[in-house]
């Protein structure tokens, strides 16, 4: 029914040793199925665009690494001989061509009758709401604008997978949204097998079937958005996503002690020396409400629909709370704390 | 007012600088082309001068044009392919390649030219021919192409550029054929124009590789300023002012920066 | 989860039936037989593709180069003639000749350059172009050619003779001396000097001015203290330009008389007149040595790369 016949990609044991010696991705393993978005996530340096460049022909594994596209080995193909569509952060649009010229680029190379390839362009343009710009020169293309067209040109040719080195994080914060929304569209609708790199993690929740955390050149994690959200699987994972508050304490008598207060502590795990929990898994009580957790606000920002405490309670960094009450907060007021138990994450 | 005063008395002091590099200019093409210069323009003016360096100096004119073209032909063909290589690999080698090609511009032309005498003066079939005054021109020349065009290369980003096309299936010549090269003609045509420019008066190792069947226009000038009068010297100049004029303002024009600023629409969904 | 398949979506993304049969799917994946990285054809490639330069400035610089080093251990005094230029008086004198002639140059030219590249680039006024382009004119002018301008200035038939005797009865002649030579010199160097110093007064930041000016610096103080030192760079790779084109230039004494005794013209005497080519290769190796030191020394003060002398 598509046009796209996306394919799955794997990589065996694929390492990435630069030529000074700098080791920027250690031994990987990975399989991306067919139609799958994966993102890859983690700060600079963490290895996730050379895993994309290694994907696209770009890079070379060192040797003894394997990248399969639908079961056959590519990787000594060379990535004009790949067939995947490339999305640069920095565009990298031809400034010697026109829109269209750009979009129907890789569709010269492959040959195609120059009518054809005209129709094939409209399409692009009209799908990505730019018919006016056809005739274009680059420099005369705004940020967002030119994203689209870069899109455009990628997905012109059909390709097999389509790979995005940090396509948004050039722009500003507004048009971001509104393109990771388009973006999100276009991949669900193409079926095509998509890999994503970025460093925000609202990007990459947004987006990602499936999400790869990394961390110097490692896994650090792989799964579902939400799993990483909710059970990451190591310290940095849960620090990386999201906002992560922790409470040092241990387990007495069947009640988690720390210098906050205490909460209730089921049998098992038998015990605990710090504990993890989301903003939103703590909430200030009501007054008259018994708390067994004490803090004392350090600041308060109204945020308009809710405000964001930082609660001094002993340790070494504040809580975060986020309260919806209708009420003032005051620094150096003294509140009462609640945690949600099911929020509770030990590493 | 005290910045007024200072105003004029800098603009003063930039044409009297202004008058030391061009009154010379205008006296010498007066001088080729009145009757008597000693008399003054009352002599009347002619084109006699003018006829004569024509007539006398015609050959060195058109030896001049062959080898500035052939110098050009040159250095674009090993040129553009050193200034890409220099552009792709930023290592320490080739910084140290992009500065020995430097080297026959900051090392005096004198020295180069009994360079090239001692080693290929025997070859008497290359010594008297004209190839033997190109070589020394490609090698005074080559740099400002190689450096012309790097520059443009270096502020573009050719890697991102070439990793675009290659995604999109280009082979490595379609890649350099239809991004590299377009994407630096900018550098190309500044670059030629530099070396035609330069190829067309250089002077100082042109003297010493020239024989006499092989006269070029500065070396035709040099004889002409040392046994002839000063209106034929005077003419003679004029003739090298009318060919390089066309050069320099091309060259000057292009130098300037691109006063067209496209401003990008606001982005259609924004 | 598993991939997203919204199948009626895509059917108006990509209304057209599969459009061509152009498009490469089959052969794609071969495995090439070669295990070449995609590092070594790169390399390869590039080393091809240097090649043709390579050959060509081997084969006419470097290896002529070394050729007249040996050579220039050839004469009758052997390897000494490298240390004539300092043990043998002419050669000495003509060498402080050409320093002086150069760092004088160098100097004067910077100064003249500096105050109206700075001026020309400040303010913008009608002219202004005009006044850039007539400046920047004898770019490209050989330096037979200027020569010939010194003549026309300061020769027997120049201006300067011409007005003085007028006004005095005195006829000052200077073009066919060291006067001269540095007249042309400072001629040649202006044009280029001023479009670096133009160019670098643009990348200065007026804010820099603007907070000395609010600091209470005045107009003085502003030159010395923000401009001079943001056109330093300017300055040094300009200088050494102008420094190593009055040291090594030939035409120009050329052109005015064949008794300046500078180096160049010293070198060219040794090579024509006394056929003493060990002499002339000694003397113009050393030459070129010095210039492209200086050169070498400018750069990396300046930090940046200095542009190549006309």
């Amino acid at each position: 029914m598509s046009d796209i016949n996306p394919m799955s990609i794997a990589l065996k044991t694929c390492a990435k040793t630069f030529a000074d010696g700098t080791k920027a991705l250690e031994p990987l393993d990975l399989s991306i199925n067919a139609g799958e978005t994966v993102v890859f996530l983690g700060p600079s340096g963490c290895g996730k665009t050379t895993t994309l460049r290694i994907i696209a022909g770009l890079e070379e594994p060192d040797a003894g690494g394997q990248v399969l596209f639908d079961g056959q080995d590519v990787t000594q193909t060379p990535i004009e001989q790949r067939n995947v569509g490339m999305v640069f952060q920095s565009y990298a649009l031809f400034p010697n061509m026109s829109v269209a010229e750009n979009i129907g680029y890789g569709l010269k190379i492959r040959k195609m009758p120059s009518s054809q390839i005209r129709t094939r362009v409209g399409e692009m343009l009209g799908m990505m709401q730019i018919e006016k710009l056809a005739n274009r020169r680059i420099d005369q293309l705004s940020g967002g604008q030119r994203q689209r067209v870069a899109l455009a040109r990628a997905i012109a040719v059909r390709p097999r997978a389509l790979l995005l080195d940090e396509p948004l994080t050039a722009l500003d914060a507004k048009l971001r949204d509104t393109l990771r929304l388009e973006i999100d569209t276009l991949l669900r609708s193409l079926q095509i097998t998509a890999i994503y790199v970025t460093h925000d993690q609202a990007e990459a929740m947004a987006l990602g079937d499936r999400i790869v955390v990394m961390e110097h050149g490692r896994v650090a994690q792989i799964g579902a958005p939400r799993d990483i959200y909710q059970k990451p699987a190591t310290r940095f994972v849960a620090d990386f996503i999201g906002t992560m508050n922790r409470l040092n304490g241990a387990v007495r008598n069947g009640v988690f002690t720390c210098r906050a207060g205490d909460l209730p502590w089921p049998e098992a795990p038998a015990d605990a020396s710090e504990i993890l929990f989301r903003p939103e898994d703590i909430r200030v009580t009501e007054s008259g409400e018994a708390s067994r957790l004490q803090g004392t606000i350090a600041s308060a920002f109204f945020l308009g629909d809710r405000t964001r405490l930082f609660v001094e309670v002993g340790e070494k960094l504040p809580l975060v709370v986020e309260s919806t009450a209708r009420r003032d907060f005051s620094r150096g007021e003294q509140i009462g704390l609640a945690i949600d138990p099911r929020g509770i994450l030990i590493l | 007012m005290r910045t007024k005063w200072l105003f004029n008395l800098q603009l003063a002091f930039t044409l009297l600088v202004c008058a030391f590099l061009i009154v010379p200019v205008i006296l010498s093409i007066m001088a080729g082309l009145t009757v008597n210069y000693l008399v003054g323009i009352e002599s009347g003016l002619t084109l006699r001068w003018v006829m004569e360096v024509w007539n006398g100096y015609r050959n060195t004119i058109f030896l001049s044009i062959g080898i500035s073209l052939a110098c050009l032909v040159v250095t674009l063909l090993i040129g553009i392919p050193t200034a890409y290589v220099l552009a792709r690999r930023q290592s320490a080698l080739a910084r140290a390649i992009e500065e020995l090609l430097v080297m026959p511009v900051a090392v005096p032309g004198l020295a180069t030219a009994l360079a090239l005498i001692v080693t290929y003066g025997s070859l008497s079939g290359f010594r008297t021919s004209w190839a033997f005054i190109l070589v020394g021109h490609v090698l005074f020349t080559l740099p400002f192409m190689v450096r012309s065009v790097l520059a443009v290369l270096m502020a573009i980003d050719l890697n991102t550029l070439e990793e675009g096309a290659a995604s999109l299936g280009a082979s490595w010549w379609r890649r350099f054929r239809d991004i590299v090269l377009p994407n630096c003609r900018a550098g190309i045509l500044a670059g030629s124009l530099m070396v035609v420019t330069l190829s067309m008066g250089e002077f100082n190792m042109t003297w010493l590789l020239h024989t006499p069947f092989t006269k070029t226009l500065p070396v035709g000038l040099a004889d002409a300023y040392a046994s002839l009068r000063l209106e034929i010297g005077s003419a003679y100049t004029l003739v090298f002012f009318l060919m390089i004029m066309p050069l320099l303002l091309a060259l000057q024009a292009f130098a300037q920066p691109r006063l067209k600023k496209f401003v990008a629409e606001d982005d259609i969904h924004e | 989860m598993g991939p997203r398949v919204k199948p009626g979506v895509t059917a108006q993304i990509f209304p057209s039936p599969r459009a061509s049969s152009c498009e490469t799917r089959g052969p794609i994946f071969s495995v090439p037989e070669e295990t070449t990285t995609k590092m070594q054809r790169e390399t390869r490639r590039l080393i091809l593709l240097l090649l043709p330069a390579g050959i060509f400035f081997s084969a006419f610089f470097l290896i002529p180069m070394a050729e007249l080093f040996l050579i220039g251990g050839t004469g009758k005094e052997g390897w000494a003639a490298y240390a004539s230029i300092i043990t043998n008086r002419n050669y000495f004198n003509s060498l402080l000749a050409t320093l002086g002639v150069a760092v004088l140059t160098t100097i004067v030219t910077l100064i003249i350059s500096g105050i109206s590249g700075v001026f020309l680039q400040r303010h913008k006024f009608p002219g202004n172009g005009t006044l850039v382009a007539m400046l920047t004119f004898p770019l490209a002018f050989p330096g037979v050619v200027i020569g010939f301008m010194v003549i026309m200035l300061a020769g027997r038939q120049g201006l300067i003779g011409t007005v003085s005797e007028a006004l005095t009865g005195d006829k000052i002649v200077f073009a066919y001396s060291l006067a001269g030579l540095f007249m042309g010199y400072v001629y040649f160097s202006i044009p280029r000097t001023i479009l670096t110093v133009m160019a670098a007064a643009e990348k200065l930041d007026p804010k820099l001015e603007e907070a000395a000016r609010s600091l209470g610096a005045s107009p003085f103080r502003v030159v010395v203290d923000v401009i001079i030192p943001g056109l330093k760079p300017a300055f040094i790779s300009a200088g050494a330009i102008c420094f190593a084109t009055a040291v090594g230039a030939f035409g120009t004494a050329f052109t005015l008389a064949a008794k300046i005794n500078v180096l160049p013209m010293v070198i060219y005497t040794e090579f024509t007149l006394s056929a003493n080519i060990a002499m002339a290769a000694a003397l113009s190796f050393v030459l070129g040595a010095v210039t492209w030191i200086v050169l070498a020394l400018a750069r990396t003060a300046a930090g940046g790369t200095v542009a190549a002398a006309g």
